[in-house]
């Protein structure tokens, strides 16, 4: 076979290959790319060769990633508190409603830039994305279901082991590849098309305002210890001094008993800020002027407050002018992904012709 | 003289008789073991309370601190199995296939059944709990009684924390009157206590390791004849009176709930005392048998 011949049939492969997908899946066939590392990101902490992300396996986990059958009842989705246009969490509530309108007592955290995760929630206690969800079925004020239930209903509905097949390339429906799936939506919900991503990759001309210029340059010595670049987190557990709340949760110290972690949270990130007030562990914030004003005056003293907050005259906090908090503000701006927030990729399936959850 | 003779002869014969019955009786069942062959050990998890049988609620018990107590619920796990020789040599079965699940509820759950190569086995040592790496591993690694899955998993028992990954190891709930009805006790009212003991050590910071292996001398009551086509079983007591009058002896409705927090380390250092090795069945041709 010639080199142009070679050419031909590969080409014609590809045309086939295209084809072939349209009509597997006639919702969205031309908007999954896979999975990429955007340019201004490091590499991810998850496992890709164990998991790899497939396009039957992505639309597989996003089936499941709002299937209310995942709840006792089957009334709650993951998508029922993880809500795309508030970037992936639940806008609007200080703690999320779950089944039977229980609360609960934090705020869902954004699922957002997961492959660059290692640990999960807000106490880390869970170190593993595929197991994240089992925190979430089984935890009585959310789904308040059992992991093998779901396996059963899904089972037994017509649709799964025909996505499963095509996703794993086999009818049976087993834990590991459900957690999988789920995982593969989950990783894909990549967040890094903000003005600040634009900027740094030197796309489009982008480029800061002189208030966004002076923001970052103030973000840059006061925030970025632990909210820093690219992920606007550097993934530690911290005490921020917003004080113990009323349930007294105690934080990163539930999960590893060591008192020097008592009140100490994972250090969120702070893109989509915009869609995902209110703020901090439990949703007590609902703005971002209210977070600002915390950092700069009103910041309790507790024996595990952050080091990063004690100034050299004794007071603790961040100093900031008004000027300063402005400026950061506008930095702040660019930390927002619209496209993530309105990809329709993301969105809810229709299923017969109606919606699931939403 | 010739008498006598005749009668040592007879004597002889008998003896002979009797020496040549019991080598062909050991020839057919106790052929010497050869390593290349294997064959099927177990050690079986016979739960009792004290001197007694173990039972369900309403059944009732007495420990230590005088306290009446009724079980509701009893599952642990089992696992990383290891046979010992006599000379030291030591045989580990292979990490997968290592993981049970003992339910009290449930007498078929009780064996641990392996394969082994043929020997004498003089110890035995296992671990009650999962151990750290197996805990740590991806998903797809985690298979049987360590899935999700629905009739071969754990979590119809609920042996795993979702908020904290993680097997419990060990889960027991019962009742006892002298539970409290606040915030102590049971706010519930039902009088439940409930130990769900686990904590492999913490994945990226360290925390509470209640991994236990226990090591179960055989010599006194009965080494592990392990043969090609047979089976030998280890039959142990499992004495769950021990976990409040162990080594550290606790009164109930004081601890009536027991999870992942440092108190948990007390009742973990408690399981070692629960097994006792009652005896072996040695060339076990089935189950029935035991």
């Amino acid at each position: 076979m010639n080199f142009k011949m070679k050419k031909l049939l590969v080409l014609a492969i590809l045309v086939g290959l295209v084809f072939a997908c349209k009509k597997g899946n006639d919702v969205l066939p031309d908007i999954f790319a896979g999975f990429t590392r955007p340019a201004n990101f490091p590499g991810p902490e998850y496992d890709f060769s164990r998991n790899p992300v497939t396009e039957a396996g992505f639309e597989l986990g996003k089936r499941l990633f709002y299937e209310p059958r995942l709840s006792r009842n089957n009334t709650i989705a993951c998508g029922s508190c993880h809500i795309q246009s508030a970037s992936f969490t639940h806008h609007g509530h200080d703690v999320s409603h779950g089944i039977d309108d229980r609360l609960g007592t934090r705020n869902p955290m954004p699922i957002v830039n997961m492959a660059w995760q290692g640990e999960f929630f807000w106490d880390g206690g869970v170190f593993d994305l595929d197991l994240s969800p089992v925190n979430a079925i089984t935890s009585p004020v959310e789904m308040d279901e059992t992991v093998p239930n779901v396996i059963r209903k899904l089972r037994e509905h017509p649709d799964y082991p025909v996505l499963f097949k095509k996703a794993f390339g086999t009818e049976e429906i087993t834990d590991a590849r459900m957690f999988m799936a789920l995982s593969q939506f989950m990783l894909m919900a990549v967040s890094a098309d903000s003005k600040y991503d634009k900027v740094m990759r030197n796309e489009d001309g982008a480029s800061f305002t002189e208030a966004e210029q002076k923001g970052y340059m103030f973000f840059k010595e006061h925030c970025a210890t632990c909210h820093s670049e690219p992920l606007f987190t550097d993934r530690s557990y911290r005490n921020n001094g917003i004080g113990p709340n009323r349930v007294n949760d105690i934080g990163r110290d539930s999960v590893t008993l060591n008192p020097q972690d008592r009140y100490k949270f994972k250090v969120p990130s702070l893109r989509n800020w915009q869609y995902t007030a209110p703020y901090m562990h439990d949703g007590r914030f609902l703005t971002l002027n209210r977070v600002l004003e915390h950092y700069r005056n009103g910041m309790v003293d507790s024996e595990t407050l952050d080091p990063v907050f004690r100034q050299p005259d004794g007071t603790i906090g961040i100093p900031m002018t008004d000027e300063e908090k402005e400026h950061l503000t506008a930095f702040l701006q660019t930390l927002n992904d619209r496209e993530f927030v309105t990809n329709p990729l993301f969105a809810e399936p229709e299923i017969n012709g109606g919606m699931l959850v939403n | 003289m010739k008498r006598t003779d005749t009668k040592i002869g007879w004597k002889s014969v008998l003896l002979m008789a009797t020496v040549l019955m019991a080598a062909a009786c050991s020839k057919k069942d106790t052929p010497g073991p050869d390593a290349g062959k294997t064959g099927a050990f177990s050690i079986e998890f016979d739960n009792i309370v004290s001197e007694e049988t173990f039972g369900f609620h309403p059944r009732e018990y007495t420990n230590a601190k005088g306290e009446k107590f009724s079980i509701k619920l009893l599952q642990y796990f089992i696992s990383n199995i290891k046979l010992y020789k006599a000379d030291g040599s030591e045989y580990t079965v292979p990490q997968e296939d290592s993981y049970f699940l003992v339910n009290g509820g449930d007498r078929s759950t009780r064996f641990t059944k392996v394969m082994a190569p043929e020997g004498d086995y003089t110890k035995v040592s296992f671990i009650v709990g999962v151990d750290a790496e197996r805990s740590k591993m991806p998903v797809e690694q985690r298979k049987g009684v360590l899935s999700f899955n629905p009739d071969e998993g754990h979590e119809g028992g609920g042996m795993y924390w979702g908020w904290n990954s993680g097997y419990i190891f060990f889960k027991f709930e019962g009742y006892c009157g002298l539970i409290s009805d606040d915030q102590q006790g049971d706010p519930t009212g039902n009088k439940q206590f409930k130990y769900h003991i686990g904590g492999f050590g913490g994945y990226s910071a360290p925390t509470i390791n209640n991994v236990k292996t226990v090591t179960v001398d055989l010599t006194q009551a009965g080494t592990a004849q392990v043969r090609e086509g047979l089976r030998s079983n280890v039959h142990l007591f499992v004495d769950i009176m021990q976990v409040f009058n162990g080594p550290h002896t606790f009164s109930i409705p004081e601890h009536p709930n027991v999870m992942f927090s440092e108190y948990s380390v007390n009742i973990a250092n408690n399981f070692p005392s629960m097994f006792t090795h009652d005896h072996t069945e040695n060339f076990v041709r089935s189950e029935d048998e035991l």
